[in-house]
């Protein structure tokens, strides 16, 4: 029987779409629930370039790097398939990934760890890259389209932590009025099956977020 | 297929534009390069990349794909009938080619661009030293994943070589700004083969930038790389 195991930290939104992915799947996997502050010596054998989590170790081999195991169990268990078919939909799907990584968690991240007038700017920043999520909900439940596909497992996060950023920053991203279609796909998203079953718990993830822009906007300070 | 049914948009100096251009050099496509004004961006690039206004743009049958990594697996999956397939058929081979493309486009190259863009001697070599770590690392990498072969695709050009191989003309170009070898027989012999074998490969040689005429052109980059360190965060 082919072994499956899952690195993660229960509160790790990167870990959080391989539990989707394997879940939406359904493969059988152990976790090994890690803390970063004492890393376990598996882990920097199965991670030794990047120290971090999530690992997909399958039959002894590891996987790192959220994406790239994403793909990977996608072409190791065919059944439920994340990406579509099409070569040019396959293409549309990753580039709104990377985008959602390289741009929308960026600049959110940034709006998070800032306050006054600099989080003002970030905010104008984060809402000009949610529009363009918005855009292409256009005509779609999800970004897969009828299905939760790849964009919305690497999008996930807006559907649940992103909220908790928003309370703990004491500031608004995703209004209703300004972004209807995101605001009705993180509602679906997050009560999705299987989603809706795995999301960590909301009050332990504001108080570690809280203490993550404690120390953020203290180091900034200090500069 | 016709020509015009696949058009490339780039420009001669970038790395991720020369990414696209080996992939359909690899499957033979015939295509149209539409070459950008340095300095400005084409109606065309806009209308297509909206979201990024950045090149490389993939278009086929007028429809575009963006960023480079996605363009060559875009090409794979199209013509993987013709040539040798860009990635592995293993999955677990297939996670390992990008895998180190990632790293190479999130850690390494960023490296490359701190040399470049170095205010004073100091922050150079720290950037160096980085940019010769990262190598460590893809020279460790290319010796499990080659298997002794000529390329990290094994007897083909792949995924990897096209990923980290897309920063060999700048990597010569930084090589002689500094009078450095960064690829170099006692700590990356590997590489530096694989430097040869690959700038001579037929879907690279003919699109691979002469490292002079990228050097006269990093000054440009240089000075872009050098005000935007210098200006105060946004």
């Amino acid at each position: 029987m082919a072994e499956v195991k899952l690195f993660r930290t229960w509160s790790s939104p990167f870990a959080l779409r391989i539990v989707w992915a394997l879940k939406l799947k359904d493969v059988p996997y152990d976790t090994i629930f890690e803390d970063l502050a004492n890393k376990s010596s598996l882990l920097l054998q199965f991670n030794p370039v990047h120290k971090k989590v999530p690992v997909l170790v399958h039959n002894g081999k590891s996987v790192a790097e959220s994406f790239v195991i994403l793909e990977y169990i996608e072409e190791t268990w065919k059944h439920n398939p994340l990406l579509p078919e099409d070569p040019y939909d396959r293409a549309t799907a990753r580039f709104w990934a990377k985008f959602g990584e390289e741009k929308v968690l960026l600049s959110i991240w940034e709006a998070f760890n800032s306050e006054g007038k600099e989080q003002e700017e970030c905010i104008v920043k984060a809402k000009e890259n949610l529009k363009y999520l918005e855009e292409e909900l256009k005509g779609k439940k999800f970004f897969g389209g009828e299905r939760i596909g790849f964009a919305d497992i690497a999008l996930g996060w807006l559907a649940d932590y992103e909220g908790v950023f928003e309370e703990v920053a004491s500031m608004k991203l995703i209004a209703e009025d300004e972004f209807p279609l995101l605001s009705e796909w993180k509602r679906t998203f997050a009560d999705a099956p299987i989603i809706k079953e795995n999301w960590p718990p909301r009050d332990k993830l504001v108080i570690k977020f809280q203490a993550i822009r404690e120390a953020s906007l203290l180091k900034k300070l200090g500069n | 297929m016709a020509k015009s049914d696949v058009k490339l948009i780039g420009a001669w100096p970038s790395p991720f534009v020369l990414r696209a251009q080996i992939a359909l050099n690899l499957k033979s496509v015939e295509y149209e390069f539409l070459e950008e004004a340095l300095g400005s961006k084409s109606e065309l690039l806009l209308k297509s990349n909206p979201v990024h206004k950045k090149m490389p743009v993939l278009l086929h049958h007028d429809k575009p794909i963006c960023e480079s990594l996605i363009i060559v697996e875009y090409i794979q999956e199209v013509w993987a009938s013709s040539g040798p397939s860009i990635l592995p058929s293993d999955p677990y081979e297939r996670a390992i080619a990008r895998f180190w493309a990632a790293y190479v486009d999130e850690k390494w190259f960023p490296a490359m661009k701190g040399i470049l863009g170095a205010q004073d001697d100091e922050a150079r070599k720290a950037a160096v030293a980085q940019v010769a770590e990262g190598l460590a690392l893809l020279e460790e990498a290319f010796q499990k994943i080659s298997k002794g072969k000529s390329f990290f695709g094994g007897d083909h050009i792949g995924y990897l070589d096209i990923a980290f191989g897309g920063f060999l003309g700048w990597l010569r170009v930084i090589e002689g700004m500094g009078g450095i070898k960064l690829l170099n027989e006692t700590e990356t012999p590997g590489l530096l083969k694989w430097a040869d074998d690959f700038a001579a490969h037929p879907a690279v040689k003919d699109v691979l930038p002469d490292t002079e005429k990228l050097a006269e052109f990093s000054k440009v980059v240089i000075a872009k790389l050098r005000a935007a360190a210098a200006a105060p965060a946004k």
